[in-house]
This record gives structure tokens, C-alpha cells and sequence, in this order.
């Protein structure tokens, strides 16, 4: 982000600290900066805020001027008086401004406070033992924090309808819902789909779906994570899980070139749930609902996990083997993949230097962009290919170059990682006549037919980093163990790599970077446990600046060509 | 109809005469539209200046200076400005303008186009009550009538200027008469009042564009104010309260219905017994909401006392209380949309707070936590207390609820369901006590013996 200038700073007194914060920002995000908690329910710092729910009163003062004159108003030590609003203000949209200053603690505010508590939850249900949201509800956060801790009220509670299907992977509890909008303004300032609403009135006002129309939108699942209470649930994790006992571990999505980091939600092993992990400069707070789904790969029935050898199942120093020896052969081509993590692509690319390679190929995954979170690369690592060297141009669709050299007799061993080369364009005449040595996490009818094969680990059960369509360079940490006796993909290239005499064992990650910032300058001085949470941007190489790339404009990239729109 | 001696009849001067007719041939031979003949020739900057001049303020319920409102209209921003009528008169006791419409739709045309060329208004709208749709159907033929004539549409009375009026009809809920509320339901949205900052209407109104939004009787006045020039108007009235205001008079007396006086020509006591000819047979006054159902309850059998706007002390009885904005306020309540309800003896307050009640329940839009849940409570509390569950404790417990509500939400209807709550209990905190004492009684007679045994 580029420095705020010092004539855009406001300085203003919250809790009679003082703090100077760029123009425009609301008193919320200026006492977060001072670790001063404003509690909030329907401001979402990605959204409009409506000042709906209350909750962020504060106290206001400006300083006071004469109404004549436009002259401060000094007190008797000379400074200048500050006129306090008779009633409290909503922080949430309250701009800060010179001189300004909040109270977040008087009683004024704790009796706001506890009266908007003790009015949320007089119509709430009790569900909190059985609802998905306690353990991350800001309903019982704030009830304990800011309420009475008692109730006064007598009356029935209004009933609601309690499991309303929103769409095909969002069910609603409207006895839930505090109506803090934050869904519906998410369906219409992000995922440009307008289709939900509140009917009724008052107290009765009851969160809804257009007549006719669902939320079936591929964002539909941020209005999960946004929703402050436990009114909206997915339907994957419905019921499955306690949230205090998953384990959360940063990742970042594999969708497309995008990178849209993500938290990892497992337990014992098994992951119950993807949610996006807040980053300004990449997606937001917000991932695509098809991302989320990406864990089921880790479990499912094609996964490989068997090694095989001379087109028979085998144990891994056989398949390890057999694998050494294609090495050894001449006329050898190699295959990579834009879904390989950069250690791997620097991994291959020296494999394939050592073992002579014929030529390396990388296949590219071209579809339509959806203009937020997913880019028409459906690889998130295409960038990090040319970074470490595994590539020189940007991949095609189509290995039809590779065809014509199987055809010509000048390649007659096949190093792939990951792809499927009939999905690319080969003939299964062309595959026939070649020997291939198969590392990949799924079966695909590549790997039906390789000669060799070592299994490897997927996104959710190793390290490693991706470089994102912004050259951003960003980091993803194992959630899960692997399946039983496959090897993390490291020591199976580190493994093979010794097959060739005089070679370091590369199989631990830091070993990687070293390696890699010895050879290639991008990555100079840096290490694997230093790459920011938030991504680092790497100077990009001059001639990797102006290639062709695949994306539009997505959430926070705008290609070259296009300009990025003003503010 | 013979007009009543007290009153001062400007805007109702025509409605309900023998032979006067809403057809424009009846008003222009009443002298109609020849105010906005003469207005359209001056410069909108001078008329805007009369309106200042005449300290005309706003009928819809918050008094507001009008001059002061189009002054604010932002008119650097380039947007084209609107006026909006507002005609969605919802509150309780409040009959007004409907009249006007019916009667005279004419008059809030001329008063419209006269107020649309002084801050030079690109289009106009009458945001008209959903429940009236006859008044909707007789605009439409007026406004038709009057575009036939260059009153309305292009080139109005032969000049540059040019603006439309459309009738729109509301979407059937008390909210949509709040002004940022009517605004998101012209716009097509439900009515869900905005926040204030930043959405002031005059700068960032309809369609995010400078919008002046008056009351339909305000906007006859204009006409009036522009006929007889600022200063004149300025006459009528008191000073900072000028002009005549329509009183509409319902409850206990003799002859309900809505009259016009000079502001501050009389009390509340002359208004209830000389116009209104008074209580039914046999009653006492016991309390009065002067200014529409949200405006605080005024009680009988209390005095008034304290120093009002300009310095005089005061010490009123009810029926001394002088019928203007500055004086009700002082006496603790407002002078609001105008309308009068008076209660006598036979009432019970506790059910009539509950009538209220449901009704803010009921209208609350729902948009804010406070208002939302509170406005519900507090009638599910009055409900409870009417159907024979009274409590000792309900009465602070009503009071501590309205608190909770009063200065914390988006729109002034949080005050608007608050008030009379807290007035209630304020002023009958006897009557709502007794109600829950009888009822224990009634329900355990023994109880008290059993208390003073285990002492
Ligand atoms: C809850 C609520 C309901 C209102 N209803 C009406 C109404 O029905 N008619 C009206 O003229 N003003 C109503 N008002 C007042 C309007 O917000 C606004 O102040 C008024 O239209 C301004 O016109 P004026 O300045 O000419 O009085 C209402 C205000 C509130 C808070
Ligand atoms: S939303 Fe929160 S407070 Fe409500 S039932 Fe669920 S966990 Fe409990
Ligand atoms: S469902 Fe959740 S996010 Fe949507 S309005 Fe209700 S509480 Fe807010
Ligand atoms: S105060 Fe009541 S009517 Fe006004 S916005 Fe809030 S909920 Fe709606
Ligand atoms: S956060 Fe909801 S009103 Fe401010």
C-alpha cells in the first residue's frame, strides 16, 4: 500500500488517547488502532454500513467554535472546548475529524450497550447448544461483555420459521437472525446477485428470498461467515463440528491464480471446513463457495495412493526405482503443472536440467474469469514456474509441440507431474510409444497407463508457497497428515534428484530456499518461514513483466491493459 | 359549512363552502393560480428569501424553519434538486391533509409549482398515502387539469421553466411518511429510514440528489406566502411561530374535526370548549395529546410552570396552554402533526397507552435494534397488563424500556414510540400501579395477612 500522506491524517482523542488515522476512516478502525474494542454487529468492514443494529454507540465531542465568528472556543487552560452531542453517535459511520473525541466507556455508552443487548436477545432463541455458531458467536461474546446478565422480560418470544432453505447450500433460522442486513448488502455490493430481503415489520421482520429466486450464487457461503450469529448456516458443515475444536490452519486456495488465502479447518486429521482468511490486498474476507469444496479431495476415490512399477503395484523403493532408472535414459521430456508449489517447480526444473531433459512443458488451464475471485487461470502457480527457471513462455493449452517430437522419435520418456497429457492434446497412440514415470495426487487416464508411479501429498497436507497473478508471493501450511506411506512431495523429487551423483538432500523446505536463493535473484534473502502472512510481492524479472497473461480483471488486479478504477 | 368565529381560515379559506367544487374552473374563478402567474416572474433567489422572511415552518410534525430547509439544498453539486410533497399523513389524530386533497387539490398544486420555481426543482412528486386512493385518482385529475392550462408540465405559464408532478402512491406503512424513509420507497425500496449524517435529504435525497421534502400543508402556505409577501405572512401568528395552523380535534368532545386558527390565537382550554363545544355531558378532562399520537400526553389536573422560549415565565393550567410550537414545547409536549386527541374522565390510560403501543409495534420498521425489539416489548407489556397479568414492576419496567429507545436509533420514530410511553408513566404512574394492585388483590385477597404472619 503506498504511504498516507501527513496532510491526510486526521488526529483525533478516543478514550483520551490520541491517534492519527488517514481521512475517511471510521471511529471503529481508528480505535482498533489503538486496540480499543467498539463492539458492532452490522458493520463489516468490507460492506455499506446502514447503522442498523446500534450496537457501536459511542460518545461524541467535536471542538467548539463560535457560531458567529467561526473562532474556537478556548476553556480557561486554553484549550479549546469541546461540545459534547447530547446523544451518542454510531461509530461504525462516524468519520474521524480533527480535534474529535470519543468516549467508549462512559456510562452513557455501557447503558447503550446494554439496552441493545438486552433487546437482541429478548425475541432470541436458546439455542446456543445446539447452534453451529456458538464458540465464534458475537451474540454470546458481546452477552457476556457488554449485557445486563439478567433478563426482565416476561412476555413470549416471537416464533419464526426455524430451517428455511436459502439456496442449495445455505439453510436460514429466522428466530436466529438479528437482522443486521449484512447478508443482503454482501449479495448486493460483492456477489452483484440481489435476491435477499427482510418482509415484514418490526420485530416480525423476517430475512427472505426473493420469490422465484435462490441464493445459489458461487459466493453464496460468505454470507455464513458474515452473518454474526448462527441464523445462517452451510449445509456442509451443518451440525458436523464444534467450532472450538478445529484446528486453524492458513492456506491458500487453489482455484485459480488468484490466491485467496484461506483458514483450514480440521480436527484428528480430517478437515470439515474451508473459510477465507482476511487479506486487503488479494480477496478481501471472501472466497468462492467452489473453493471451499476443494477438501474433499483429500478423501476422495481417486485418490492415489498405491505406487506402481513396471505397470505393476509396488512398494515405494521399488516405484522410487524404476523411477531412477527412466531418469538415466536419454531423450526425456518433462511435464509440469501450474499447480505445483514453487519449491516443487524449482525441485523439477533441476531434475530435469540434471536428467537432460529433451524439453519441459507446462499445460495451461484457460476458462472464463468470473471478475471476483477466480481467474481465467485455473492454476494458482503459473507464475512461480517462471520464476524458478521451469519455464521460459507461458504454457498452452495444448502440448501439441510435445505430440509432434513423441511423433518425430526425438522423446521417448515422459516425466509428469500431476497432468493429464490426453487432456492436453496427446493421442493415446503417441502415449503408447513413450515410458512414463507418473507424481501426481489423483488418478486421471494418464496415470492409468504410466509405467511408474509416486503418489504425492495435495495443498492441504504439505508446505510450500504459490506466486498469485499480482506476483505475490504467499505461503500454505499442512492441515492434515497424507494418506499412509505417501511421500511429501519434496523427498520424492529430493529422492530422485539423488539418483544423480554429487546432490544435496533438498527434501526439507528450508533446505529449498537456501537453495533457491543462492540460484535465482528474485528470491535472494528470503526464507520459507519469513514470507508474510499477508503475501510478500516480488520484484518481477523484466521479461516475465510484459508477457500475455491469462487474466482480466479480478477483485484487486486489473490487468496492464486495463486501468484500475479511481479510489 | 359556517367557519367557527375563533378560527382564521387561509388554507381551508374555500373547502367545504356552499358551491366551492375541486374542478380548476371553481378555482380559478377563486382567483387560482394567479399567485403562481406572478411567481414565476420573479427571481427564485427573492422567493426563497420571502419564505425565510416568513418564518414559515414546517406542518409535518417536526416545526422545522422551511426557509432554513430550501437554504440548505445543495445547489453547488450540479444534481438536479427535487421537491417531494409529502401526503403520506399516517399519524393518529391527524386528518389534515387529506382534506386538502380532496377538497381543494388545486391549492396544493399552485402552493407546489410556486415552491418547485424557487429552488428551481427539476421534477416534483406527491408521495401520497397508499390507504388513499381516491386522493391519489383526484391529483391525477387535477394535475391533468392544470397541465392542460401551463400550470403544470412545460413551460409553465408561458416561461423557461418547466416541471413535472408525478403522484406516487405509498407502500401502505406509517414509516414511509418519515422523509428519508418516503425517499428509499419513492426509489422503489422498502422504507427504511436512512442514516442522518450523511443522508440529509437536502443534500443527498433522492436519487442521491439535493431534495426538499414538505408537508402538503406547508407547501399551500407557500402560495399564500408568496401572494401576500414574507413580511405580511410574518404578521400572522406570533413571532417564530407565524402563520395558521389546521388543528384536527378528536376524542371526547362534542364536535370532533379539524379547524384552522391564527398560531397561539388560543389556548387549548378555548379550542376544546368554545370550538369544540366542549366535553360530553357529565365528564371531566383528564388528558390531551396535543400534537398527534407521538406527541407527549398533557395531564388535567397539573400546572405548567417554567420560562418559555423568549423569557416569560409561565404558569399554565392545561386549558391555558397556548395553542403554538414554542409554548407546547415549553409545557413538555409539541405542537406535531396537529392533531388534538382529547381523553376525559371515562378513560382508562393504561388502555389507551396500549393503543398506542400496538400501533408503534406495528409500524416500527424494523431496521434498528432498539426501536424494532423495544417498540414490541412495550406493547406486549401493555397487552399483558390489559389482559389481567398486571405487575407492580411493569410501570419502571415501561419507563426503563422507552429510555432504551429515545436518542438511540436511525429516525425520530424511535422518539416517536417512546414518548408516549414515557409519558404515560410519568404522568399516571397512579393509575398504572393501581391497575396491578387491584389485580393482586382481586387474585390472592389473602396475600397480605400472609405477609404480616411471617414477620
Ligand atoms: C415516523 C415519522 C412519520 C412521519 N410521518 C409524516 C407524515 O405522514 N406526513 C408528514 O408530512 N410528515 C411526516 N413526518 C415528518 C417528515 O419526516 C418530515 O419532517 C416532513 O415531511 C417535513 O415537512 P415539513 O418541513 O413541511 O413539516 C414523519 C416523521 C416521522 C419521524
Ligand atoms: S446465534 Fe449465538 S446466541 Fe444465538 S443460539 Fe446461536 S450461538 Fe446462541
Ligand atoms: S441472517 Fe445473519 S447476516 Fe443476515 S441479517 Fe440475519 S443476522 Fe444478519
Ligand atoms: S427508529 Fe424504528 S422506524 Fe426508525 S429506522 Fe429504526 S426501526 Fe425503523
Ligand atoms: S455497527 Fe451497527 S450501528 Fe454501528
Amino acid at each position: 500500500m503506498s504511504e498516507t500522506k501527513k496532510d491526510d491524517l486526521v488526529t483525533l482523542l478516543i478514550d483520551d488517547q490520541e491517534i492519527s488515522v488517514p481521512k475517511g476512516t471510521n471511529v471503529i478502525e481508528a480505535a482498533a488502532q489503538l486496540n480499543i474494542e467498539i463492539p458492532h454487529y452490522c458493520y463489516h468492514p468490507k460492506l455499506s454500513a446502514p447503522g442498523n443494529c446500534r450496537m457501536c454507540l459511542v460518545e461524541m465531542g467535536m471542538p467548539m467554535r463560535d457560531r458567529g465568528t467561526g473562532e474556537p472556543i478556548m476553556d480557561d487552560d486554553g484549550k479549546q472546548k469541546i461540545g459534547w452531542m447530547p446523544r451518542p453517535a454510531i461509530a461504525c459511520n462516524t468519520a474521524a475529524a480533527p480535534g474529535m473525541q470519543i468516549k467508549t466507556q462512559s456510562p452513557m455508552v455501557k447503558e447503550c450497550q446494554e439496552g441493545v443487548m438486552e433487546f437482541l436477545l429478548i425475541n432470541h432463541p436458546l439455542d446456543c447448544p445446539i447452534c453451529d455458531q456458538a464458540g465464534e458467536c458475537r451474540l454470546q461474546e458481546f452477552a457476556t461483555d457488554y449485557g445486563r446478565g439478567y433478563s426482565r422480560f416476561v412476555e413470549n418470544k416471537n416464533v419464526k420459521p426455524k430451517r428455511t432453505r436459502l439456496g442449495p447450500r445455505v439453510t436460514l433460522d429466522d428466530e436466529r437472525c438479528i437482522l443486521c442486513s449484512r447478508c443482503i448488502r454482501f449479495c448486493q455490493e460483492i456477489a452483484d446477485d440481489d435476491v435477499l430481503g427482510f418482509v415484514d415489520r418490526g420485530s416480525y421482520s423476517t430475512l427472505t428470498c426473493y420469490p422465484g429466486k435462490e441464493l445459489a450464487n458461487n459466493y453464496s457461503l460468505n454470507t455464513v461467515d458474515i452473518c454474526p450469529v448462527g441464523a445462517l448456516t452451510s449445509n456442509d458443515f451443518r451440525f458436523k463440528m464444534r467450532v472450538w475444536f478445529l484446528k486453524e490452519t492458513p492456506s491458500i486456495c487453489t482455484e485459480s491464480s488468484v490466491g485467496v488465502n484461506t483458514e483450514v479447518g480440521s480436527r484428528e486429521g480430517k478437515i470439515f471446513r474451508i473459510t477465507p482468511r482476511r487479506n486487503d490486498e488479494v480477496n478481501d474476507t471472501w472466497m468462492s463457495d467452489s473453493g471451499r469444496e476443494l477438501y474433499k479431495q483429500v478423501e476422495a476415490e481417486n485418490r492415489l495412493t498405491a505406487y506402481r512399477a513396471s505397470g505393476e503395484e509396488a512398494s515405494p523403493d521399488e516405484a522410487l526405482d524404476s523411477g531412477r532408472a527412466l531418469l538415466q535414459r536419454k531423450k526425456t521430456a518433462f511435464v509440469g503443472s501450474g499447480h505445483l508449489s514453487v519449491e516443487e517447480q524449482f525441485l523439477f526444473s533441476k531434475l530435469a536440467d540434471l536428467a537432460g531433459a529433451v524439453r519441459t512443458d507446462l499445460v495451461s488451464h484457460i476458462e472464463e474469469g468470473d471478475g471476483l475471485l477466480i481467474s481465467a487461470d485455473r492454476t494458482p502457480n503459473v507464475r512461480g514456474a517462471l520464476l524458478t527457471g521451469l519455464i521460459e513462455e507461458l504454457p498452452s493449452q495444448k502440448l501439441s509441440a510435445l505430440g509432434e517430437a513423441i511423433d518425430a522419435g526425438e522423446v521417448e520418456n515422459l516425466v509428469v507431474y500431476r497432468e493429464d497429457l490426453l487432456a492436453a492434446g496427446l493421442t493415446k497412440e503417441q502415449l503408447e510409444k513413450v515410458s512414463i514415470l507418473y507424481l501426481g495426487t489423483h488418478q486421471n487416464d494418464t496415470s492409468a497407463i504410466a509405467d511408474t508411479i509416486l503418489p504425492t501429498l495435495t495443498v492441504f497436507e504439505k508446505s510450500g508457497s504459490f506466486v498469485n497473478q499480482q506476483f505475490r508471493l504467499q505461503r500454505f501450511m499442512p492441515a492434515v497428515p497424507g494418506p499412509q506411506n505417501v511421500g511429501n512431495d519434496l523427498l520424492v523429487l529430493s529422492a530422485l534428484i539423488n539418483a544423480f551423483p554429487d546432490q544435496e538432500d533438498l527434501s526439507g523446505i528450508d533446505h529449498v530456499w537456501q537453495e533457491m536463493g543462492k540460484n535465482l535473484a528474485v528470491f535472494e534473502d528470503l526464507l520459507f518461514l519469513r514470507i508474510p502472512p499477508e503475501g510478500k510481492l516480488l520484484e518481477v524479472p523484466e521479461k516475465l513483466r510484459d508477457l500475455p497473461y491469462a487474466e482480466g480483471k479480478t477483485l484487486h488486479f486489473y490487468p496492464a491493459a486495463a486501468k484500475a478504477p479511481a479510489g | 359549512m359556517a367557519t367557527t368565529p375563533q378560527e382564521k381560515r387561509i388554507i381551508l379559506k374555500n373547502i367545504d363552502q356552499d358551491g366551492y367544487t375541486r374542478d380548476i374552473d371553481c378555482y380559478l374563478a377563486n382567483g387560482g393560480y394567479e399567485v403562481l402567474k406572478q411567481t414565476v416572474t420573479k427571481d427564485p433567489a427573492d422567493l426563497c428569501k420571502e419564505i425565510e422572511t416568513s418564518g414559515l415552518r414546517g406542518r409535518g410534525g417536526a416545526g422545522f424553519p422551511c426557509g432554513m430547509k430550501w437554504k440548505f439544498l445543495d445547489r453547488k453539486s450540479g444534481k438536479p434538486i427535487y421537491l417531494v410533497c409529502n401526503a403520506d399523513e399516517s399519524e393518529p389524530g391527524t386528518f389534515k391533509d387529506r382534506q386538502i386533497i380532496h377538497k381543494d387539490p388545486h391549492q396544493l398544486i399552485e402552493g407546489m409549482m410556486c415552491s418547485a420555481f424557487a429552488i428551481q426543482a427539476a421534477c416534483a412528486y406527491i408521495y401520497i398515502r397508499g390507504e388513499f386512493p381516491e386522493g391519489a385518482k383526484i391529483l391525477e385529475e387535477a394535475i391533468e387539469e392544470a397541465r392542460k392550462k401551463n400550470f403544470v408540465g412545460k413551460n409553465i405559464c408561458g416561461t423557461k421553466y418547466s416541471c413535472e408532478i408525478y403522484v406516487h402512491r405509498g407502500a401502505g406503512a406509517y414509516i414511509c411518511g418519515e422523509e428519508t424513509g418516503l425517499i428509499e420507497s419513492l426509489e422503489g425500496k422498502r422504507a427504511y429510514p436512512r442514516i442522518k449524517p450523511p443522508f440529509f435529504p437536502a443534500v443527498l435525497g433522492l436519487y442521491q440528489c439535493p431534495t426538499a421534502v414538505n408537508n402538503v400543508e406547508t407547501l399551500c402556505n407557500v402560495k399564500h406566502v408568496f401572494d401576500m409577501g414574507g413580511e405580511e405572512y410574518a404578521k400572522i401568528g406570533k413571532p417564530g411561530n407565524t402563520g395558521t395552523r389546521i388543528l384536527c380535534v378528536s376524542g371526547h368532545v362534542k364536535k370532533p374535526g379539524y379547524y384552522e386558527f391564527e398560531v397561539g390565537s388560543l389556548t387549548l382550554g378555548q379550542l376544546i370548549y368554545d370550538v369544540c363545544g366542549g366535553l360530553p355531558e357529565g365528564r371531566t378532562l383528564k388528558a390531551v395529546i396535543p400534537g398527534g399520537s407521538s406527541a407527549k400526553v398533557l395531564r388535567a389536573d397539573e400546572r405548567y410552570t417554567g420560562k418559555t422560549k423568549s423569557g416569560e415565565e409561565f404558569d399554565w393550567s392545561l386549558e391555558d396552554i397556548p395553542l403554538d410550537f414554542d409554548s407546547l414545547m415549553a409545557a413538555g409536549s409539541m405542537a406535531g402533526s396537529g392533531g388534538v386527541i382529547v381523553m376525559d374522565d371515562t378513560t382508562d390510560m393504561v388502555e389507551a397507552l396500549g393503543n398506542i403501543n400496538a400501533f408503534y409495534a406495528h409500524e416500527s420498521c424494523g431496521q434498528c435494534t432498539p426501536c424494532r425489539e423495544g417498540s414490541l416489548w412495550m406493547k406486549k407489556i401493555t397487552t399483558r397488563m390489559l389482559e389481567g397479568q398486571p405487575r407492580l414492576e411493569d410501570v419502571d419496567l415501561l419507563k426503563s424500556v422507552a429510555d432504551q429507545i429515545a436518542g438511540r436509533t436511525i429516525c425520530a420514530f424511535g422518539e416517536a414510540c417512546a414518548w408516549p410511553t414515557q409519558s404515560f408513566v410519568l404522568k399516571f404512574r397512579d393509575e398504572f400501579i393501581a391497575k396491578a394492585e387491584k389485580q393482586i388483590k382481586e387474585s390472592s385477597p389473602s396475600r397480605e395477612p400472609a405477609l404480616a404472619e411471617t414477620e
